[in-house]
């Protein structure tokens, strides 16, 4: 207890013994066709966990039930040791708090302020009076680079700017894991790498635990400790571990298709 | 899961002429957290020195916490140490104080004749606008009457079968009710006189000059109206109409032709149909409460209504479709790109179109009443 205050810092405590999230034996199905199989795997917290794979190999359901939108056909998820798929609604609502995602369209909700975007969730879930919300709303803009910008509308923004915000209602309960649905989706390749050196940077101060979908190379070699990568044909993972020992070492024709389609230029640029 | 985390706390100890403030325990915004009111209580410290040894975990709420207790030092000219807290924390509280500066507050207030000289130019640009669209929509028809190949008449099929069939059960629950309603408000006085029969009159009448086409007015505009705002609206957040433009198509020749000319065609059909429902919710009440028998009534019917009234219900109900389909078709096309401007034009789409009509029956009624119809 009496290390310096700096390695006690932050939401998670590193290397704690719980990993963040554990999948084990996960199917998902839309009606009678199996999507995925047999998925297990576990975050380590405050890791950045990256979900890879060609587009239609079922990353986005994959995510869509690790958040409790669609409900699995079999197997368990769990945050920080706690059931998330379990029937008890007051428990899951519990969990809901923890977590954090951000959309692929950022899902802004247009007839609010960013203000009231980001304050949704902190009158939900605090008990923080206006003028301390208002203090938090600030801080969460200001983390994302858009101070200042309170009184807009998603629809007054750039779409890198909705990503940001959409960033910064994600991280209005200060959630221990954040998601990201293809962040980089219709992002030009600068705005592309400032959102990543952000994902980087809130890690950094906060941090967070992050899982992030996407097929971004880039943002892949450049943000990713481990990274699983599923496959249309397989239903599953095909294989798990770091970009570069994958892209080095994977025996596997469809890994090395993928990390080094264009890995050899990543690795240059 | 690790063991319960002990409660945010922050405790005041005096250090000479201040105070320190020791934080601990595990500050998470969903729970309860310590208010710097409290833990000041009545001490006015000249100095405030802030510790976090005891913090087990942390995140916004801490941050905010801090930066409150150095706004109040601020304000109270007292000193405030920070130098042993985290480099983290002293640069996200940096942060928050940086973004509460540049912080305009929104004063959208404005004065009276501001606020009217915007409701008139306001207005006078909605004026404008439907007028364009008039236009765009007449040079639209002229150029498919000379080239009907063009017309997408599989759109206006469906369309029809839209407004007009799929609403013939609601028009004809309105307009039968409407029929019974009037049958029993003209039967209370024309009773007293004995001159029972004259309902047959005033349902007639008053349905066919005047009742018919509007309840089937306000029906389709709430109905089709809406939903012809609602459909263009989201095509437009979806760039289908900016897809349209750019092959060089005009939305108005794909989109609002069709519907111009469905709602056209049908709401006459549809208004007809209302009145004849109207005289048949009348007949029902005459038979049942007055006791004149149908084919009495039937006669009493005939006597009043002649090709005129008839032609007044047609005229008004072929300018009633157009002018709901035009509100609903403009709406549309000027919705915002979001969801609650969706939302918005559906809702202006309805009350353009009821506003529009209730202006077209007062003037057919000024102009019927001087061509003598």
């Amino acid at each position: 207890m009496n290390a310096n205050p700096e390695s006690k810092a932050g939401i998670s405590k590193p290397g704690s013994a719980t990993p963040a999230i554990e999948v084990e034996g996960l199917e998902c199905r839309y009606g009678d066709t199996v999507v995925l199989n047999g998925i297990t795997f576990a975050v380590r917290d405050g890791e950045l966990f990256f979900v890879i794979g060609g587009s239609g190999c079922g990353k986005t359901t994959l995510l869509r039930h690790l958040i409790g939108l669609m409900k699995p056909a079999k197997g368990t998820v769990r945050y920080h040791g706690e059931n998330f798929t379990n029937e008890n609604l007051a428990a899951r609502r519990q969990l809901l708090k923890t977590f954090g995602v951000l959309y692929q369209s950022s899902a802004l909700w247009s007839s609010m302020t960013l203000r009231e975007n980001i304050a949704l969730p902190l009158e939900e879930y605090t008990t923080l009076n206006r003028r301390e919300r208002e203090e938090i709303v600030a801080l969460k803009l200001a983390q994302v680079g858009l101070a200042g910008f309170e009184d807009y509308f998603p629809a007054e923004l750039s779409g890198g700017m909705r990503k940001r915000a959409g960033l910064a209602r994600a991280l209005a309960l200060d959630p221990r894991i954040v998601f990201f649905d293809e962040p980089s989706a219709g992002l030009d390749p600068v705005l592309s790498r400032k959102l990543d050196e952000l994902i980087l940077q809130i890690r950094e101060t906060l941090g967070t635990t992050m899982v992030i979908v996407s097929h971004e190379l880039a943002s892949i070699y450049a943000l990713a400790d481990r990274v699983i990568m599923l496959d249309h044909d397989a239903r599953g993972i095909i294989a798990e571990g770091r970009p570069r020992d994958l892209a080095a070492t994977s025996n596997d024709p469809r890994v090395q298709e993928f990390l080094t389609r264009r890995g050899e230029e990543v690795g240059t640029a | 899961m690790s063991a319960v985390p002990t409660p945010a706390r922050a405790e005041a100890a005096p250090e000479g002429e201040g105070l320190v403030i020791n934080l601990g325990g595990a500050w998470r915004i969903t729970q309860p957290l310590p208010a710097w009111p409290k833990v000041l209580g009545d001490s006015r410290p000249h100095a405030v020195r802030l510790r976090m040894d005891g913090v087990e975990r942390w995140d916004s709420s801490l941050v905010r916490f801090v930066y409150e207790v150095q706004d109040w030092c601020r304000a109270a000219n007292a000193a405030c140490d920070t130098t042993a807290l985290p480099e983290t924390v002293r640069h996200l509280v940096e942060q928050l104080a940086q973004a509460q500066e540049k912080r305009v507050p929104s004063d959208h207030a404005q004065n009276i004749l501001t606020s009217v000289g915007l409701a008139a130019t306001d207005l006078w640009r909605q004026i404008r606008d439907f007028a364009n669209f008039v236009g765009e929509c007449t040079l639209s028809a002229i150029s498919l009457m000379k080239h009907p190949g063009r017309f997408r008449w599989r759109d206006c099929l469906s369309e029809m079968q839209q407004c007009g069939a799929m609403a013939v059960p609601i028009v004809s629950l309105s307009s039968f009710l409407i029929g019974l309603t009037l049958a029993y408000t003209g039967a209370i006085i024309l009773r007293q006189f004995g001159g029972d029969i004259w309902v047959a009159d005033i349902v007639g009448l008053s349905t066919f000059r005047e009742m018919g086409a509007v309840m089937t007015g306000v029906v389709i505009a709430g109905r089709t109206g809406a939903a012809f705002a609602a459909q263009i609206g989201n095509m437009k957040t979806g760039e289908e109409i900016d897809a349209l433009e750019t092959f060089g198509i005009p939305p108005v020749d794909f989109l609002v032709m069709p519907r111009l000319l469905a709602l056209t065609l049908m709401t006459p059909l549809l208004t007809m149909y209302a009145n004849c429902l109207g005289i048949l919710g009348g007949m029902i009440v005459s038979a049942s409460v007055l006791e004149i028998p149908p084919s009495a009534y039937w006669v009493e019917t005939q006597t009043i209504i002649d090709l005129s009234d008839i032609s007044v219900s047609l005229i008004k109900s072929v300018v009633f479709g157009m002018l709901v389909a035009v509100a609903g078709c403009l709406r549309g096309l000027q919705a915002e790109r979001s969801a609650a401007g969706v939302g918005r034009a559906a809702t202006s789409a309805v009350v353009t179109s009821i506003l529009l009509m209730i202006v077209a029956d007062a003037i057919f009624a000024v102009l019927f009443n001087v061509l003598g119809i």
